[in-house]
């Protein structure tokens, strides 16, 4: 059936999609490629009007090798590995498409705003997905040794502002079995995680009230939360310095062609191959199609939207065809506020049963936090605008109950942004679709994109660089388990 | 020319100063004139790659003074490896007093200035290493694992002004909550108030330097919560006072007389 399909169209990638590009070539449509330089000598010759060429110097290039649709930190960690892992100096020619180059959060309808700027920042190994937790060792030593990563000669060194204070959840009776079997796979995947009993809890952090924790899990090393704007910056020049051409603009469109197959056992079967990319240009109607070799779907929130563009979920409900990507975005908050009688400086990144988390922000007794709300509390996605009552109805009490110094506290300023959610199963995708064979997927995290994307990145930089995953095997994470049904569920979402 | 470039990241003091690596010697060409080589790899590929090139290196040059010692822990002990460690980075160790009839003095080990050391420690693979001074060492996160994972029973460690010790350093600390007592970081120019607080795990502290760290940006306040955070231990640090400013009538010579 189609699972047979599925093995074809990934095993006969792995021979003929190892991308080691050769320049020139013959390009499709060579016809219109002739009549257009015929057009331009007749402008050169004399006796005839002199019209200036149409000065394109603002519109991406006409041939990019890969387009990554996105440039927030996913996009930009993918660019960068590609440019790091290729084979010979100049070898890939990476485009990077983004909407908002500012970052900022713009509290307007419809806003397009990347989820990187706003996020609180943290970085922790408690997983029960073995992948993921490897996915965070790696991001944690990419972090330590970031200057190492994103030396730019000339410019300043990039200070990320980590804050190694550990990680700490809590569990009530019924999850403790989950948890402590979690921490043995993490521990034996190498993440430095303890164990501490409600006594020992009650010892060690004597602010907390442990009524109804059973168990909890405490990073010692390794967790904790950055700046995660300064490194975006810094991947930013990187990047750049690296060769790859960043574009503020907007991809509306693909041009496809498709061919049929017929699998061994002999049915047919249609891929798609995406030929162009239209990327329209910022407040204006301009665009420019351009050609490319592969696409890197890397648009967080938006990601469905432009598999839609691709074709993707086009079909019967229930086929191969039909299944769309299931990611969205979802509005999340981030309260900051103030509490003098509040925890100290050893605060780690808490995580409560009840869903609430916060961590300390600098020296100055204030605190960022959130709440992952329930299917049916979901804010609304259409705008960024803060809820207020949130905080009061539903983040609020629960941290008095937690924390009961926090009492007293007061509210500063709150952000809203936004998750790329994927509603199968809240862990991400990545690697190709298996019918549209040029489609490559790193996104649908749900809130921990930020802290995976140097290993996120170097995973997809491998599957279009080789074929397969060479380090970390994230397989679990192909697309074409939203087909199969296989949900891969992560134990705790923050 | 190696110490030369160490001298002007020195010179430039501040914790975001250690400028690009492949630029040639003077403490101001960062910021006032270019050099030859900074002009021609603007206009020339080559030049440029030459330039990341020399940056690369001197990063890993970095790298290889701290690299592990696995193989000697394996055939000489816990104890030997971080001794020799210390003692190649150009550091101090002492041994444990109680066990000091084995030696003729019970003096720090010290390399002499060709960076020769005794060899006797060798011979003594059961002996806990008590102290450890590397101070000025060129001891990272990558050196630190050859540090307090070896070394269990250390008592007293003393980081003052190491210049490649930062906040991922100090995370690593914990592994020695039980035994440390005293811990100098004074002088550390990447240290910040963001390493401190993970100090938290050190409850056998009894005395803890913080004085003289420019990259702590309120050194007061960080010496408050720091005393907060670990009660039985004496911290030395800045004056608290600093940073307070002064009522417009006071005298400057009637500064707070309250000071640790």
């Amino acid at each position: 059936m189609f699972r047979k399909v599925l093995r074809i169209g990934l095993d006969s990638g792995l021979s003929n999609r190892g991308l080691r590009t050769r320049r020139g070539g013959f390009t499709l449509d060579w016809d219109a490629k002739v009549s257009e330089f015929k057009k331009k000598i007749e402008c050169i010759l004399p006796g005839k009007q002199w019209e200036e060429p149409y000065d394109t110097s603002h519109l991406p290039p006409k041939q990019s090798d890969v387009v990554i649709v996105g440039g927030g930190i996913l996009g930009l960690s993918v660019a960068f590995w590609l440019k790091k892992l290729e084979n010979r100096r100049g070898a890939i020619r990476v485009l990077v498409v983004e909407q908002d180059h500012t970052f900022c959060v713009c509290f307007s309808q419809y806003s397009r705003a990347s989820s990187t700027g706003p996020s609180v920042g943290g970085i922790w190994q408690q997983f029960s997905v073995p992948e993921n937790v490897q996915l965070s060792l790696f991001s944690i030593n990419f972090l330590r040794n970031i200057n190492e990563y994103l030396a730019v000669v000339d410019a300043p060194l990039v200070d990320l502002r980590f804050n190694p204070s550990g990680c700490l959840l809590l569990a009530s009776e019924k999850d403790a079995a989950t948890l402590e079997n979690n921490v043995k796979m993490q521990r034996q995947e190498g993440a430095k995680v303890c164990l501490m009993s409600p006594e020992q809890l009650q010892n060690k952090f004597p602010w907390i009230n442990t009524e109804g924790v059973a168990l909890a899990s405490y990073g010692m090393e390794d967790e904790g939360w950055f700046d995660a704007w300064s490194l975006l910056q810094g991947l930013r020049r990187k990047v750049q310095s690296m060769g790859v051409l960043l574009y503020q603009g907007e991809v509306t469109s693909f041009i496809t062609s498709s061919s049929q197959m017929q699998t061994p056992s002999g049915e047919q079967v249609v891929l798609r191959r995406i030929n162009k990319v239209h990327v329209k240009m910022d407040k204006s109607l301009e665009y420019q199609p351009v050609e490319c070799a592969a696409v890197i779907n890397a648009a967080g929130p938006w990601s469905g939207q432009i598999a839609e563009l691709a074709g993707i979920g086009k079909g019967l409900p229930g086929t191969l065809q039909g299944t769309k990507l299931p990611v969205e975005p979802r509005k999340r908050y981030v309260h900051l506020w103030h509490c003098p009688q509040g925890p100290g400086l050893e605060t780690p990144l808490v995580a409560d049963i009840s869903g609430v988390y916060f961590r300390r922000e600098g020296l100055g007794s204030n605190y960022l936090g959130g709440y992952s709300p329930t299917e049916e509390e979901e804010p609304d996605p259409t705008n960024l605008e803060v809820d207020h009552d949130f905080f009061q109805n539903k983040v609020w009490p629960h941290l008095v109950q937690r924390v009961p110094s926090f009492k007293t506290l007061k509210v500063q300023r709150a952000w809203a942004g936004y998750y790329d959610y994927n509603t199968f199963d809240q862990n991400g995708v990545v690697g190709p679709h298996p019918l549209v064979v040029n489609m490559y997927f790193a996104t649908g995290f749900s809130g921990r994109g930020l802290q995976h994307a140097p290993g996120i990145g170097r995973a997809v930089a491998e599957m279009v660089l080789d074929g397969q995953f060479n380090t970390i095997d994230m397989s679990p994470f192909l697309f074409t388990r939203f087909y199969l049904g296989e949900k891969l569920q992560e134990y705790n979402i923050l | 020319m190696g110490f030369l470039r160490l001298g002007a990241r020195e010179w430039n003091g501040r914790a975001r100063g250690i400028r690009s690596m492949s630029e040639p010697v003077t403490p101001d060409s960062s910021r006032k004139k270019r050099t030859l080589l900074q002009f021609l790899s603007d206009y020339f590929h080559d030049i440029h790659a030459l330039r990341e090139y020399l940056l690369r290196k001197q990063i890993l040059k970095g790298n290889r003074k701290n690299r592990s010692f696995a193989d000697i822990q394996e055939k000489y002990g816990p104890y030997v490896t971080g001794a020799l460690f210390i003692l190649k980075q150009g550091g101090a160790v002492k041994y444990d007093s109680c066990h000091e009839r084995m030696f003729q003095n019970k003096e720090w080990i010290r390399p002499n200035e060709h960076g020769h050391f005794p060899t006797e420690f060798l011979e003594f693979r059961k002996v806990p290493v008590e102290a450890v001074d590397a101070s000025g060492c060129a001891i990272n996160y990558q050196g630190m694992s050859n540090l307090p994972v070896p070394l269990k029973e250390l008592r007293f460690l003393s980081l003052q002004r190491c210049p490649n010790v930062d906040d991922w350093c100090l995370s690593r600390l914990y592994l020695l909550a039980d035994s440390l007592q005293e811990l100098s970081l004074a002088g550390c120019p990447q240290v910040s108030e963001r390493g401190l607080a993970c100090l938290h795990h050190l409850q056998s502290l009894r005395r803890l330097d913080i004085s003289d760290l420019p990259a702590v940006s309120h050194p007061g306040l960080t010496q408050i919560l720091v005393e907060e955070m670990l009660p039985h231990c004496e911290v030395l640090g800045t004056d608290w006072a600093q940073g307070l400013k002064l009522e417009p009538d006071q005298q400057p010579q009637n500064t707070p007389a309250v000071s640790p």
